[in-house]
């Protein structure tokens, strides 16, 4: 039982701390606005070693460990939840699954550049009908001598608009079902690869998503990530590390409406007095604390866990599905101590809230967390 | 980082599970039917270390610290809440006076709480008029000379019937609110205390519940706990350890709901399969574990900065209003997915859904800890 953070944990934690701060809070609301891909935060954000935080150097990552990770997560969220997203999804979406299943030689041409933020990854899984239940999607894959050629289409992909190599995940034996599923490193620019444009979003709209369409695109054998038939297992695998950078992500949203809900209400008078005088802001904002709190030791316990190599996917959908729940909870009640002026752009509040509904929706919708926790729990 | 107890916590908490799974839970039915304090069960406690889990080993305790008797308190509360809480008290007791007592106090009275030679420690605080504003409470302590007499009343005394020793706190400066409280260490069998009404509780009721009436109650200047007018600042000290073991004990009743649902959701069938495979209970199960371990994550952060000495108000407070709020939807959800069975006493859920009601309530109400909460929230940093 130990869990102070560590030198560098706290050194991570005060520099994203930082940038949030300085870099990504100014300027979120505009990009939220615009539907603007925040182009050089992320530069910076690469500078600092953020875009492959647990990836180790000698694959031009940061090399420090997922509850940094989760920390860097939460710190950067904070500030800007879309910018988050796009950090998490190249970090846990694409780095973590070529650092676990790559190649030497993939690593070396598709992870170092990924991981020192100078290229962009994205996950491509889900479709127009197959979100939750992965095995029922239609993109193929066919082999056709040293090439396999995709066709079908892949929707609601993050970073799909800016992204230089996507992970794609499709049939290479439809008769063996989720089984018959392989992923394969598609570079964006290869032929037959076409982009839909960007999705019009409720929120995280820093951060672009796009369907994209496979047309006859051949990429060269050796961009298949794994053996045939282990698609599957790698996309629940790399979604069991993801749910922690999202989590992370909930809970930095959470934490941003917290504290602007806190200073409101020190300013803020009604009735004579500052409204956080009032039992019923106070126990509000006791709530929120609380349940910030829980949420955030359910994420460092996932990610300590994965840090020390040992199965987490309860874990971390647990941390998921609380901390996403919780970040709607805890942004409706920051629009409710704001009151009306939560409810219009002058205040942050309302884009945290529309940030936060996304959390439970990606990487696994609540429902699919608690079918992961529940067959957990009542194994034998 | 890492949330994995030491060798010796995961001692300890091995003690505890034993023992609760041989020796309390058998009988635990029984002794909440019949309102039965568990005395043939203390001596086994206090030879196990259980009564003293963080009490240092020179005056008899275990000396195995905060997480160490957070992981015992789940264990004993996960067989019965009202085992648990008994144990608690004592264990509250006992820090309490190896904190603020004398060498003598220590000497005199940590020895036989932490063997069972006592049944169980009591913590005299709230009165009839004075619960979470305890700073009302109008129990008097008149100075005569090197004694002390004590007049007034209290009650919801956690075993102060059979405690060999209760601290009371009273007021000896009535016009200096909380700066004129003080403590007194209370023996069994002192003249002008008598043991008042035995409440008839609706659960942990295997846990004595009394009302003490202090009528010229006189006892020496040496069986004051710390100085006078030190009492408050010592209660509310008490209880901020005491909170967190009030959230392990609801982390336990979680865990026994949770671990009742799982075996009969398995069992019980309905429409032609066991009913765990019907999304309907297996995502209240889903909940179930989860709120669980966001509680126990939570009691084991506060018992960590216990342990290091660390300030740990805020999150003391955190950790008993998230643990008996997600504890009172835990049990629901156990007699939920019982069905009817859950509402007979059949099945054991309906004991913890009675027990678990009392964890909002003591040592503490959720309000009383949100406004602790809040407190420190809106403190200018």
């Amino acid at each position: 039982m130990d869990i102070q953070l560590t030198e560098e944990q706290r050194q991570v934690r005060d520099l994203c701390r930082e940038f949030a701060e300085k870099e990504l809070k100014p300027n979120a609301r505009r990009w939220d606005a615009d539907h603007v891909f925040p182009r050089e935060a992320v530069r910076q954000l690469a500078e600092m070693g953020l875009m492959g935080v647990a990836i180790p150097p000698e694959w031009g990552g940061a090399g420090m460990d997922n509850v940094s990770y989760a920390i860097a997560m939460e710190e950067i969220s904070v500030g800007c939840a879309g910018t988050g997203v796009i950090m998490s999804v190249n970090n846990s979406l694409y780095c973590d699954p070529l650092l676990k299943f790559g190649t030497e030689g993939q690593k070396k041409e598709l992870l170092v550049p990924f991981a020192k933020g100078e290229r962009l990854g994205c996950f491509a899984l889900t479709e127009p009908m197959s979100g939750s239940d992965a095995a029922e999607m239609r993109t193929v894959a066919a082999r056709r001598g040293e090439e396999y050629v995709l066709d079908g289409s892949k929707n609601f992909i993050t970073n799909g608009p800016q992204a230089d190599v996507a992970l794609v995940f499709a049939m290479t034996d439809k008769a063996k079902k989720h089984k018959g599923i392989s992923a394969f490193l598609v570079p964006t620019d290869a032929n037959g690869f076409i982009r839909g444009k960007p999705d019009e979003k409720v929120g995280i709209r820093a951060s672009g998503s796009c369907t994209v369409f496979f047309e006859g695109c051949a990429i060269p054998a050796r961009h298949r990530l794994g053996e045939e038939g282990d698609g599957f297992k790698i996309a629940m695998s790399t979604l069991d590390g993801g749910r922690i950078g999202i989590a992370a992500q909930a809970l930095g949203i959470a934490r941003a409406a917290f504290e602007e809900a806190r200073a409101y209400a020190k300013e803020r008078k009604a009735f004579g007095q500052p409204i956080s005088s009032f039992q019923a802001i106070q126990f509000m904002l006791a709530d929120m604390a609380t349940e910030i709190d829980a949420a955030r030791l359910l994420v460092w316990r996932a990610a300590s866990m994965k840090d020390q190599g040992v199965r987490h996917s309860a874990e971390s959908a647990m941390a998921k599905l609380y901390a996403s729940e919780m970040s709607e909870r805890v942004t409706s009640k920051a629009i409710q101590i704001h009151g009306g002026y939560g409810y219009v752009k002058e205040y942050d509040v309302e884009r945290h809230w529309r940030d936060s509904r996304i959390t439970e929706i990606y990487e696994g919708t609540s429902e699919i967390q608690r079918l992961v926790i529940s067959s957990s729990v009542l194994k034998d | 980082m890492t949330f994995e107890p030491s060798e010796l916590q995961r001692a300890v908490q091995e003690t505890a599970r034993r023992f609760a799974r041989e020796k309390i839970a058998p009988v635990a039915a029984e002794n909440d039917r019949a309102g039965r304090f568990p005395l043939d069960l203390v001596r086994g406690l206090g030879e196990l270390g259980l009564l003293a889990v963080n009490v240092p080993e020179a005056y008899g305790g275990s000396g195995a610290g905060a997480v160490a008797y957070v992981l015992a308190i789940m264990e004993l509360a996960a067989a019965d809440c009202a085992t648990a809480v008994t144990v608690a008290v004592t264990n509250m007791v006992g820090e309490t006076i190896a904190r603020f007592g004398s060498d003598a106090q220590r000497r005199r009275y940590l020895p036989p709480l932490a063997s069972g030679d006592f049944p169980a420690g009591a913590f005299g605080l709230s009165e009839p008029q004075a619960g979470s504003d305890a700073a009302a409470m109008r129990t008097r302590a008149v100075r005569r000379g090197d004694r002390w007499i004590l007049d007034g009343e209290k009650q919801w005394i956690t075993s102060g019937d059979v405690a060999g020793v209760i601290i009371v706190w009273a007021k000896t400066d009535p016009d200096a609110g909380t700066r004129g409280v003080t403590a007194f260490l209370v023996e069994r069998g002192t003249p002008g205390l008598a043991v008042g009404r035995h409440e008839e509780k609706m659960g942990i009721r295997a846990s004595s519940t009394v009302s003490l009436a202090f009528d010229g109650c006189e006892i020496s200047d040496a069986q004051r706990l710390g100085e006078v007018g030190e009492g408050f600042r010592m209660a509310l000290a008490a209880l901020e350890g005491g909170r967190i073991g009030i959230a392990a004990q609801a982390t336990g009743a979680i865990r026994a709901a949770l671990d009742a649902c799982r075996r009969y959701a398995k069992e019980r069938r309905a429409f032609g399969r066991p009913i765990a495979e019907h999304q309907a209970i297996a995502f209240m199960i889903a909940d179930m574990a989860t709120d669980h371990e966001a509680a126990r994550l939570m009691a084991l952060r506060a018992a960590a900065l216990k342990e290091a000495g660390a300030p740990f108000t805020r999150e003391a407070a955190m950790a008993k209003l998230l643990a008996s709020e997600a504890a009172q939807r835990a049990v629901s959800r156990a007699v939920q997915i019982h069905g009817g069975y859950g509402y007979t006493s059949e099945f054991p859920v309906e004991t913890l859904f009675r027990d678990a009601r009392a964890q909002t309530i003591y040592e503490g109400t959720s309000e009383i800890q949100r406004l602790v909460i809040a407190r420190e929230l809106l403190r200018d940093r």
